[in-house]
């Protein structure tokens, strides 16, 4: 039992002094774990951006939970894009996205980017393709109309479409990045289709080979347009480009006659998907307005988090001094408790990844408020029994068993209360009250763990080791 | 130590305390006037820092907010030389413009420290679906109390008391923030929401402590009179209620010691109280309250000055 409380404590300061870990298997030297947990700090410690997006639609509309989820993909995809770590998107709720981008400086280049619309162009390369990622300039859209056919095209409706490619490489593949276009003028590619052409995207697997690939269907319209503009090209190169930015670079490898194309390349099942998913929605499903913006300045942010660090600490030493010198040998014990639940909890918030707050540290304070409680009330039945002129050993069963129903139904009933403090937060994007909840029931179950694990076999351990003579010295009567 | 016998001095003691607080906010809320902060109303706080002795006059702030159209707006400044701007709600494309003519018209360096604007629509579900989110979870712990304690006599009764002791922290706490609004403009705000949470939480936690020593004792104690009975069992768990109420407090104390800002401090001083009567409703609310019903005492409450009882 001792060596199972000193491998959690080892594993808990691994965790919490780490920034990254790593656990190698040594037989094979397979990677177990690898994960990173860097404290992540809210945005009221660290300062940053939260913007709560809703549905664009009337209140009373249902909306598909798949096509929130997939609204939030995207803004993740784009947001992710600008190079901002540690952004976290969230579905709240039915109709709402939370966005929180800790630490962000620059609020205008991420709500530019929530607005964008996401159009989604398939582009004539010609025979000189440009690098993935790199923003290029098309002629969809400058026209008044639509997509003109350069070539042999002819532009059927306005809202042309694209196809496939069957061709191969995409993803990371084929092509070497070749020719960027020369500097001076820039180059106006043609679109030949957009996104509103497509009609089904689906990920499929080779049946052969076990390679993802992505086909898609054209609309019946658009499929004729597409067939002449790949006949005319092949061998030639076409881009999926995304808001004017390239996302994958495509060879035309023969005509595609009937809209139904392949498109190949080194896809994993994510990045099939992920492909899939652009195809599919580059503009979003659902139209979202924000409805929330808050930005905290990074001053603001340290000064919180170093007032509450500094508090922290404090209220700990003083903890500590206390319960040491009102209980004494107990009250040792207790504090190391203590320090062993807030390692514990601390890491797991760390490995789990989540947010600290200034919600969430009331949370959690809270927690230790319990944890402290269920030491005490087991310290203050102790001293009764001990009053009451039992032994040592009995006062110390005594004194557990009578304290922990307390200790169990008024944890019970804190729990009951962050679950549905939980679910109101989640539900409703209340990013506040979802903090002090998790951070609340967490420190909880914790604190629970600890008084039946550690508290209790630690004292029993100390008793056995060290008889004290005088109760009264020693447990402070 | 005879903790009931001054049970209605107690109650007395608390209504002095909570109805002056509900009358203030019944008058404002009459006035349209309630001390709710953006988060609940919707509109924006823009907090800016200005480079070292050039603050603006509040009235050329308003001026300014008047030429790009937002209305409401209210200028206050802080202690550490940055202004607080409220407003009806604000769009980013204006703030920027905002930024930029307080950059040109006031000189200087202007540092955003803090911008949150929130929609009308939500401000409104937030406050009515945490009330709701509140009554679920009580109405769940009234449950769980009447299952926990079922081999107590009137198990649902110890649950209500709970749960009107609860209450009356809830409105003890609103009522210091009425008197907080009245004297230092003090806001209900999201981080408000976070502390009553607190409070709620601490002040079950706090109750079920109190009546499992109840539990306890009234199978030990079977002979002694309810009302003893119950006395008794306070006493017992006295030491333990000071003790933890120490140790929870001090860390806020020591919050709200060090913690500068006017938010934070706010959010201290509410947790503190709320916390203090967590612990004393638990004591001189709940439990005196589970005596009067236990003797029934409302029906001497018109008739006879005396009351019953040791």
């Amino acid at each position: 039992m001792l060596g199972l409380i000193l491998l959690l404590t080892a594993l808990a300061i691994w965790v919490d002094s780490s920034q990254r870990i790593t656990i190698t298997n040594p037989i094979n030297s397979q990677t177990l774990v690898d994960r990173n947990v860097a404290t992540r700090l809210g945005l009221d410690l660290q300062g940053g951006l939260q913007v709560l997006l809703e549905a664009d639609l009337p209140a009373n509309t249902a909306i598909d939970a798949e096509a929130i989820a997939v609204a939030r993909t995207i803004i993740e995809n784009r947001t992710n894009a600008l190079g901002v770590s540690e952004n976290v998107i969230q579905v709240a709720g039915d109709r709402r996205i939370v966005g929180d981008f800790p630490g962000l400086e620059d609020s205008e280049a991420v709500l530019a980017i929530l607005q964008r619309t996401g159009l989604l162009e398939f582009v004539d390369m010609g025979t000189s393709p440009v690098e993935e990622g790199t923003i290029i300039q098309t002629d969809y859209g400058q026209t008044s109309t639509a997509p003109s056919g350069t070539s042999t095209l002819e532009s059927t409706t306005p809202g042309v479409t694209p196809a496939e490619a069957s061709p191969t490489p995409s993803a990371s593949g084929t092509p070497e990045a070749t020719a960027t276009p020369a500097a001076e003028a820039p180059t106006i590619y043609h679109t030949v289709v957009t996104g509103a052409s497509l009609k089904t995207v689906t990920v499929v697997r080779d049946s052969t080979t076990g390679a993802y690939e992505i086909s898609t269907v054209l609309k019946t319209d658009s499929a004729q347009l597409f067939s002449d503009f790949t006949g005319s090209h092949v061998n030639q190169y076409m881009a999926l480009v995304l808001d004017k930015e390239v996302i994958s670079v495509l060879i035309i490898k023969n005509q595609i006659p009937d809209g139904q194309g392949v498109i190949q390349g080194k896809f994993t099942s994510e990045s099939a998907n992920a492909l899939a998913i652009q195809l599919r929605y580059g503009s979003l499903p659902v139209p979202l307005k924000i409805v929330e913006t808050r930005i905290v300045g990074p001053t603001l942010g340290e000064d919180s988090l170093q007032k509450s660090l500094i508090a922290g600490v404090a209220g700990m030493i003083i903890v500590i001094l206390f319960m040491s010198l009102y209980y004494r040998l107990p009250g040792i014990v207790a504090d190391i408790s203590i320090l062993f639940y807030a390692a514990i909890a601390f890491a797991i918030f760390k490995y789990f990844h989540f947010t600290l707050t200034l919600p969430g540290i009331a949370g959690f304070m809270l927690s230790t408020g319990a944890a402290l409680d269920a030491n005490i009330l087991v310290f203050e039945r102790l001293k009764e029994e001990l009053r009451s002129g039992r032994t040592l050993a009995q006062s110390v069963e005594q004194g557990w068993k009578r304290a922990w129903p307390s200790i169990r139904d008024s944890n019970i009933a804190a729990l009951i209360t962050s679950a549905i403090l939980f679910w109101f937060g989640s539900t409703f994007g209340a990013t506040i009250v979802k903090g002090f909840s998790l951070t609340l029931a967490i420190g909880v179950i914790v604190s629970l763990f600890t008084a039946i694990f550690v508290t209790r076999n630690l004292l029993a351990l100390v008793l056995q080791w060290f008889k004290p003579k005088n109760y009264s010295r020693w447990f402070g009567i | 130590m005879n903790i009931l016998k001054k049970r209605y001095i107690f109650f007395a003691l608390s209504l002095l305390i909570i109805i002056p607080g509900l009358i203030i906010l019944g008058v404002k809320a009459a006035q349209k006037n309630l001390p709710l902060s953006i988060d609940f109303t919707g509109g924006s706080l823009l907090e800016v820092q200005f480079e070292a002795g050039s603050v603006p006059q509040p009235a050329d702030v308003l001026a300014l907010y008047e030429n790009f159209g937002t209305r409401d707006a209210q200028v206050q400044t802080t202690e550490s030389g940055s202004i607080l701007i409220r407003s009806a709600f604000m769009d980013e494309p204006t703030r920027d413009q905002v930024i930029t003519a307080m950059k040109d018209q006031f000189g200087g360096e202007v540092t955003i420290l803090r911008f949150d604007s929130v929609g009308p629509s939500i401000g409104k579900q937030v406050t009515s679906r945490a009330a709701i989110a509140v009554g679920i979870a009580a109405l769940a712990i009234l449950i769980y109390i009447t299952l926990a304690f079922r081999r107590v006599e009137h198990a649902f009764r110890l649950g209500l008391c709970a749960i009107i002791a609860m209450l009356h922290d809830v409105a003890i706490v609103f009522s210091l923030v009425a008197f907080g609004s009245l004297l230092f403009g003090w806001e209900i705000d999201a981080l408000f929401l976070t502390a009553l949470l607190t409070v709620i939480g601490f002040s079950m936690q706090d109750k079920i402590v109190v009546f499992d020593r109840i539990r306890e004792n009234s199978n030990v104690l079977r002979r002694l009179e309810f009302e003893k009975m119950v006395n008794h069992s306070i006493v017992q768990t006295l030491q333990r209620s000071i003790n933890t109420q120490l140790m929870t407090v001090e860390f806020l104390l020591l919050a709200l010691a060090l913690f500068g800002g006017v938010t934070l401090r706010e959010f201290a001083v509410v947790l503190l109280v709320g916390l203090l009567s967590g612990t004393y409703s638990s004591i001189f609310i709940a439990s005196p309250i589970l005596v009067v019903w236990e003797n029934r005492e409302w029906r001497t409450w018109f008739h006879r000055p005396e009351r019953s009882g040791a």
